[in-house]
């Protein structure tokens, strides 16, 4: 290679523009905000700094049913999404015949819009006009009285945003996890078969040491991607979520900054920060975790 | 007689460990099944439910697994316009902003991944490292000052507006910067001895030998153009400008889509089936490049 070529820098003069203006501003501009007081949008001018904006967000009612939404939300699926995509790529790794079929139709929730499929299940689960609706429809059948799981009791709405969720973030998992399988080699198997390991064992001493980096950036991703929760959400609940008890934090920034509660910068700022904050702990708390239980 | 005995021994210990392998078969088959059903159902019970009529969905007592009478007046009903939502305009801009967003982020990355994995010059890997440390940067801490940078730049309701926030991505630069480092230096001298401009180069050279590495990358921003919502919605309140995703969810919260399910469904499946397509046509590509990275969930 040449060894210094200015040119280099106008090759990468439009990504550093683009990052720049709408990346690199507004991270500083974000803490900013979040710490100027009663920040006028109109004169964009503000009365002075200090931590009004956080007082102001962690007493607010709504950001903390946000809060306590978003956190159910990462604590239910997270384990299930993850336990249930092992045990699907289990299966898929141990079977021959329509494997890629399978596959296919797995992956297939990851390209699809999410609003528009969380619409089909909010008429999944949603009453009509003379019937319960789909959902209860089944499950009176095993005698279970009708619930409104749409506009009814929070942990009816809590659990249909769960499965909604899992169904979401499943074929990304299923995916990484059955090339991770598919990557743990043939001879370890072998090997503990002439020794007569049982199943149970080898899965226990060799599958799971050898897919646990992987298991482990699902577990990092997941909760990162259940944090910032929203527009699944919102496909069920419609964009009023507030009034619901639905919201989720990345919600009540989208809220705040827009729409009929709206036009707050500052506490849209300083919650967009605290929520930063939260995925920077449990990500660290992770990495320590890791650090133990990982073979690498 | 006694070596009989020992044949008749292992036959059974044969058929037994077959009716073990059979029954673990049955119970994985059930299991991939079962889960194949749960995927595709919400998409089998969008189509049916589009081609009901309205009248026959608001009377059912019961909600019934197929149409009593197909129908295809919902799809007419989703695209007539209203005040609120106009369908047929909705996917042409939701086909333009796909289409500029992909290729300007197309014309901005290649060059930087061109720059990185070929030429030199100081401080090359500071701003590299620094290019990777943006990639930790989630989008919901930026789109508050983004939102109102482009709120005074007065590009609210526009397509420009939309677009320009979303043309740049560290995580492309990177993946094609990895592939274009593949390529053999010697390549780069002999193109070089023959006189060729550095830009030729890329675009003559590396370009078409990285070529999956680039379909994937335009499939993926296709992918997340064609779904995006959050910043659509914050840029855009005006009925003639909207994007898909917004759109329906405003069908949705319309007297129109609340009081119509099935017309909704309609909008929904046209909505779904483009992507539906663009997987199954490109499955390899997509899954591969998202297991290279993508991320969801």
């Amino acid at each position: 290679m040449e060894k210094n070529s200015p040119k280099a820098w106008l090759y990468l003069l439009p990504a550093i523009l683009f990052l720049g203006v709408f990346l690199v501003y507004p991270l500083i501009d974000v803490l900013v905000y979040s710490f100027e007081e009663s920040f006028n949008f109109a004169s964009q001018t503000s009365a002075g700094i200090g931590f009004y904006n956080y007082e102001y967000v962690l007493r607010d009612p709504f950001f903390l049913q946000a809060i306590k939404n978003t956190f159910i939300l990462v604590l239910i699926t997270v384990p299930i999404s993850t336990g249930l995509g092992l045990l699907i790529s289990l299966a898929l790794n141990a079977i021959k015949p329509l494997r890629r079929a399978f596959q296919t139709v797995f992956f297939l929730p990851y390209v699809t819009n999410t609003l528009a499929v969380g619409m089909v299940f909010m008429i999944i689960f949603d009453k009509t006009e003379y019937s319960a609706g789909l959902m209860n429809t089944v499950l009176s059948v095993f005698g279970m009285t009708p619930v409104d799981f749409i506009d009814g009791p929070y942990w009816a709405k809590m659990l249909v945003l769960s499965v909604y969720t899992v169904w979401v973030v499943l074929p990304f998992k299923i995916l990484i996890l059955t090339s991770a399988l598919a990557s743990v080699r043939k001879d370890y198997y072998d090997a503990a078969r002439i020794d007569g390991t049982s199943r149970g064992r080898m899965f226990r001493k060799i599958t799971l040491p050898m897919i646990s980096p992987m298991i482990f950036y699902l577990v990092i991703t997941g909760f990162i991607g259940a944090f910032k929760a929203y527009s699944d959400a919102v496909a069920l609940f419609g964009t009023n979520l507030n009034s619901q008890e639905m919201n989720t934090i990345v919600g009540y920034i989208y809220d705040m900054l827009y729409g009929e509660g709206g036009g707050y910068p500052s506490y849209a700022s300083a919650a967009a920060i605290i929520l930063f904050l939260i995925i920077l702990t449990v990500t660290s708390v992770n990495l320590l975790v890791s650090r133990q239980k990982v073979h690498y | 007689m006694n070596n009989l005995k020992n044949q008749t021994d292992f036959d059974a210990l044969a058929r037994r460990e077959n009716v073990k392998k059979a029954l673990l078969n049955v119970l994985l088959y059930s299991l991939l099944c079962i889960w194949a059903l749960i995927v595709l159902f919400p998409f089998y019970w969008m189509i049916i439910t589009a081609l009901k009529s309205n009248a026959e969905y608001l009377t059912e007592t019961v909600p019934t697994p197929y149409p009593l009478r197909l129908t295809l007046e919902n799809f007419g009903i989703a695209f007539t316009p209203t005040e609120q939502v106009n369908l047929a305009l909705a996917f042409l801009n939701t086909f333009l902003f796909t289409v500029f967003t992909t290729a300007i982020m197309l014309a901005v990355i290649v060059p930087a991944a061109f720059a990185f994995s070929r030429l030199n010059f100081r401080g090359k890997n500071i701003l590299f490292t620094f290019f990777l440390a943006l990639m930790m940067i989630p989008t919901e801490l930026v789109v508050i000052t983004n939102f109102i940078t482009v709120t005074n730049l007065e590009l609210r309701n526009t397509l420009l507006g939309l677009i320009l926030p979303s043309v740049t991505s560290v995580f492309y630069i990177y993946l094609l910067k990895e592939n274009f480092s593949q390529i053999p230096d010697e390549l780069y001298w002999a193109a070089k001895v023959d006189g060729t401009r550095d830009f030729k180069y890329m675009m003559r050279v590396m370009l078409p030998i990285c070529k999956p590495t680039v379909v994937t990358i335009t499939i993926l921003k296709v992918i997340e153009c064609w779904n995006s919502y959050v910043w659509p919605r914050l840029i855009v309140d005006d009925a003639d400008h909207l994007l898909l995703s917004v759109a329906i969810q405003n069908l949705r919260e319309s007297g129109a889509g609340r009081g119509n399910v099935p017309a909704m469904m309609a909008a929904v499946v046209l909505v779904s089936l483009p992507l539906i397509v663009l997987f199954l046509v490109f499955k390899d590509r997509i899954m591969e490049g998202v297991s290279r990275g993508g991320t969801k969930g």
